[in-house]
């Protein structure tokens, strides 16, 4: 009896050792191997540490491999604000050599605390100058993404009811109880939305603005996945309009399971009705490896990198020499003018304008 | 003479002293590098960029209203999720612990897969059964031909209660119930025999005997209810925090590092208290006992009566617990598009589609990993906790219940608890700013994931051991000593079979929190080695229907890899107390 449960034993620990030994093993192999020629003694390697929605496809990062001969590991740490205070709180010995993913509401953040080196791309030609928000060119922008209302085109057809043209119609008594948006406190999407009704209606007035969609019946939820996964009449829920992306229409075209000719859903574009996020790239302070960073930085600026950040992030390039899929030609809305409140004021003024919100919304 | 037998003595004390010594070491090494040290770098670092130095920024937290509110509603809603867990729980208890019945191992099993599921993924699943278009609504509204959903459940008080039980009944159901089971059945008859009713009997003498089992559970519940996250978040929506909500929201959005420093010392405070009250309540209650063989306390469920009983218990159960999984696996299949809503009712159509698209890196993604890879990584981790959280948490409960007469117990027993009290992002970032010189740059090793997942395992390690090393009564040491048994072989043939269901228990847990952690895994991990949880979240955090069925079909694939996972390791008996 003992001994066969001795037997059990062994065979357990043989399993688990073996795959202990299999992350052990992992560990030696962190290199993202891209190339087969490319023999990890000789290659350098440079270190990016992103936020977890990083995504490249593979025949880009060969293209880079091949060209320069560097190998990239990546980091992924958590949400963008998260990846930030990491990349903060490492700074006197940083865990990287280049951070992507900071964007213009986390920007101030790190630029204060000193966590990029200037880096001058000659590609920053190529980028319009409303992108470039730090002057000391430390963060580099790289994509951008609007976030603004989404509404459920069915919903609006089947009750015979014009859909929303800008933030002010949503105070109509016609959309009573339609709209769910996120907390600003817990969502990213959810600040950028505060942020564009601030940038809007101006700090004088945008509490006004929320106290009449309070009273419009306004649904607040923590997360965007909670409003546009649940909430959202699309997909099942109640409220036919919902703060999400611009680029939300053409990724349900993209991302639909059986094929669809036109998308289900329409974002708002009208002026000031959106919040842009632009996410920015930098070489991280004190690195040993600047020459290979700077490599990196233009390839991440460069039509071929760029032209991939679409469907593997979901968001947008800013390089005007870039070419998008037809797909986002045709059903893709990007708002001519959108909302803008400076980086420095939401550092600053970011905990105020949540409180205040909070206190009127959600008391 | 004397002087013979006392130098025995001495040397005899002098010997437990140095196997005590042994017995802490690995624990404390292990706890001392990877929590304390972290732990203390990030508050010492916080306090640091207080302008006004670590006191000020510690009253602020205690003058502030805001926070005063916050730990008030933290307090009584996991007191409210414990008490009710337990009302759910104990019944349960009892019915796996008193009787043998076809399908007790799958119930068993199906009540520990929701532990393991991203409270996302669970908050899909309460959508679609109660949810304003979920299905009970609909039932409800062509029922009684209603125009309106009648029950609000999202976003209150109820859905942060319901989502507690659903994610810890399954701890009163293996902690208790597994003790309750080595409960000698007798001594009930011999009290209702002498007259007293049965409520009598299970107060007098049930209740004082699995104790210690029932407090270990609720010791725990309190705290995961303490220092709830995602369920506050998702499901309880924007009107509740709990200090964990809190500290995550100075910590990442607004970069108030001392307040979060201070809130987590709250926190930790909070645990502490808590777990010493635990101590305390536990050194009254535990006393050795004869454990039986569950064989011998079981019986079959042959009398109408214990039928009703066990058929009412396990319809509540499967309600709770099964119901919201079977939702989620109903949808994995189910083709979402048109009818992705439930407003087009017509009969939507069954797919794979979702599985199969899990297996198509259709974006050609650098960082693609297919379904089976993910669940070697995700099993991979887990093996790996499971042997860390037994390697370093059996000695720990054995030097509890062995030594309990040695003061330094009193101190160190409440401190084992903390890891289970402390907020993942204060130690994710801790671990940054330790763990940051050789030989511990361990900053980007795959190796800090299970080292992350062990701190949170050891604790429920040690509370599954402790009630049943201490119940065994030191005479059958004593006697196998005397007839020349080494301390090993006395541990192999009398300790071992005693507390094997408890060992089994705590690997289960072990396994189980490895399986499902999300919140420290997303801070650590590699983005080549993505555990299931993970991918999970990737997916439902993207626009389009594609992705959330895949997040759905991966949800449901976690589910029955744990399901599996869990059968499995009932079966390996390492020693049953049946057995001896």
């Amino acid at each position: 009896m003992f001994r066969s449960n001795l037997k059990k034993v062994t065979l357990l620990v043989a399993v688990c050792l073996f795959f202990s030994a299999c992350n052990a093993g992992n560990d030696q192999g962190t290199a993202v191997q891209t190339s087969a020629q490319a023999s990890p003694k000789e290659a350098p390697t440079l270190t990016v540490m992103t936020h977890d929605s990083f995504s490249i496809s593979e025949q880009v990062m060969n293209a880079f491999t091949e060209a320069s001969g560097i190998e990239v590991r990546f980091l992924k740490s958590g949400d963008t604000g998260t990846a930030v205070n990491k990349a903060v709180l490492a700074k006197d010995k940083p865990l990287a050599d280049v951070f992507y993913g900071v964007d213009n509401t986390f920007l101030s953040r790190a630029l204060e605390e000193g966590i990029f080196e200037t880096y001058k791309s000659p590609l920053l030609t190529d980028i319009p100058d409303h992108f470039e928000l730090d002057p000391q060119n430390g963060a580099l922008p790289v994509d951008f993404g609007d976030v603004c209302l989404n509404f459920d085109k069915a919903y609006f057809a089947e009750n015979n009811l014009p859909p929303p043209q800008n933030l002010e119609d949503l105070l109509q008594p016609q959309y009573k109880g339609l709209l769910v948006v996120e907390n600003p406190a817990t969502s990213s999407p959810g600040l950028a939305f505060l942020l564009a009704t601030i940038g809007h209606f101006g700090e004088s007035g945008y509490l006004d603005y929320w106290q009449g969609l309070v009273e419009n019946n306004l649904l607040v939820v923590n997360d965007w996945e909670v409003a546009y996964n649940q909430e959202f009449s699309r997909a099942g829920g109640t409220r036919p309009i919902v703060v999400s992306y611009g680029s939300s229409p053409p990724f349900e075209v993209i991302f639909s399971e059986t094929p669809i000719d036109e998308p289900p859903t329409e974002a708002v574009v009208s002026d000031g009705a959106c919040f842009r996020q632009i996410e920015f790239v930098g070489i991280l302070n004190g690195t040993q490896n600047r020459d290979l960073a700077e490599e990196w930085i233009d390839f991440m600026l460069s039509p071929t990198f760029q032209e991939d950040i679409p469907l593997q992030m979901f968001v947008f390039p800013v390089n005007k020499n870039t070419k998008l899929d037809e797909t986002f030609e045709e059903y893709l809305a990007v708002p001519e003018n959108p909302a803008f409140v400076n980086p420095e004021d939401i550092s600053s003024k970011r905990e105020t304008w949540i409180r205040d919100w909070t206190e009127v919304v959600l008391r | 003479m004397r002087s013979i037998i006392r130098n025995f003595r001495i040397q005899g004390s002098y010997r437990q002293a140095i196997a005590y010594a042994v017995l802490w070491s690995a624990p404390l090494i292990f706890l001392s590098i990877f929590y304390f040290y972290p732990l203390g770098s990030i508050i010492k670092t916080s306090f640091e960029r207080a302008d006004a130095g670590f006191a000020s920024s510690f009253f602020e937290a205690l003058r502030s209203e805001s926070v005063r509110e916050i730990l008030w509603f933290t307090i009584w809603q996991a007191a409210l999720s414990t008490l009710l867990t337990l009302a759910i729980g104990l019944p349960g208890a009892y019915l796996l612990a008193r009787y043998e019945f076809r399908g007790k191992t799958l119930l068993r099993a199906l009540s520990g897969v929701a532990f393991v599921l991203p409270t996302l993924v669970v908050a899909a699943a309460f959508y679609a059964l109660l949810g304003p278009q979920g299905w009970i609504n609909l039932v409800a509204m062509r029922i009684f031909g209603l125009s309106a959903a009648p029950i609000h459940l999202t976003n209150t008080i109820y859905a942060i209660l319901l989502a507690h039980i659903f994610y810890n009944t399954t701890i009163v159901l293996r902690m208790v119930g597994d003790f309750w089971s080595h409960i000698d059945p007798h001594l009930n008859q011999a009290a209702r025999t002498l007259g007293a009713n049965r409520l009598e009997s299970f107060r007098k003498i049930t209740l004082p005997l699995i104790g210690p089992a029932i407090i270990s559970a609720a010791l725990l519940i309190f705290i995961f209810s303490f220092t709830s996250f995602g369920v506050i978040l998702i499901l309880g929506g924007p009107r509740f925090a709990t200090l964990e909500v809190e500290i995550y929201f100075q910590t990442i959005s607004l970069f108030n590092l001392p307040l979060a420093a201070a809130l987590s010392l709250i926190q930790l405070g909070c645990t502490l208290a808590m777990t010493i009250i635990y101590t305390r309540l536990s050194n009254r209650l535990t006393r050795p006992l004869k454990l039986q063989a569950s064989r011998i306390s079981q019986k079959r469920l042959t009398t109408w009566k214990s039928r009703i009983f066990a058929g009412v218990i396990i319809f509540i159960l499967l309600t709770l617990l099964v119901a919201p999984l079977l939702a989620l696996l109903t949808r994995s299949f189910v083709r979402l598009e048109p009818g992705r809503g439930q407003r087009v009712t017509e009969s939507p159509g069954l797919t794979l589609d979702f599985y199969r698209e899990l297996s198509i890196n259709r974006r050609s993604s650098l960082f693609y990993v297919p379904p089976t890879t993910a669940i070697g990584i995700s099993l991979g981790y887990a093996f790996t906790t499971v042997i860390l959280a037994l390697a370093i948490g059996l000695p720990a409960a054995w030097a509890l219940a062995r030594h309990s007469d040695r003061s330094l117990n009193k101190f160190l027993d409440p401190v084992l608890m903390l890891p289970l009290g402390t907020s993942a992002v204060t130690l994710g970032l801790g671990f940054i700013i330790a763990l940051n010189r050789p030989p511990l740059d361990l900053r980007a090793s795959p190796i800090l994931v299970p080292i992350a997942h062990t701190l949170v395992a050891f604790p429920f390690v040690v509370r599954s051991l402790t009630p049943s090393l201490r119940s065994i009564q030191p005479r059958l040491r004593h006697a196998a000593a005397m007839l020349g048994a080494s301390p090993a072989y006395v541990f192999q043939r009398v300790d071992l079979p005693l507390i094997g269901r408890a060992l089994l228990v705590a690997a289960i847990f072990a396994f189980t929190i490895s399986l499902g952690e999300f919140g420290a895994t997303a801070l650590i991990s590699r983005p080549e080695y993505p555990t299931i949880p993970l991918m999970i979240y990737r997916f439902i955090s993207q626009p389009g229907s594609i992705n959330y069925g895949q997040a759905l079909a991966l949800s449901s694939i976690l589910m029955l890899v744990t399901a599996a996972g869990l059968v499995a390791i009932e079966r390996f008996r390492i020693a049953d107390v049946g057995e001896f």
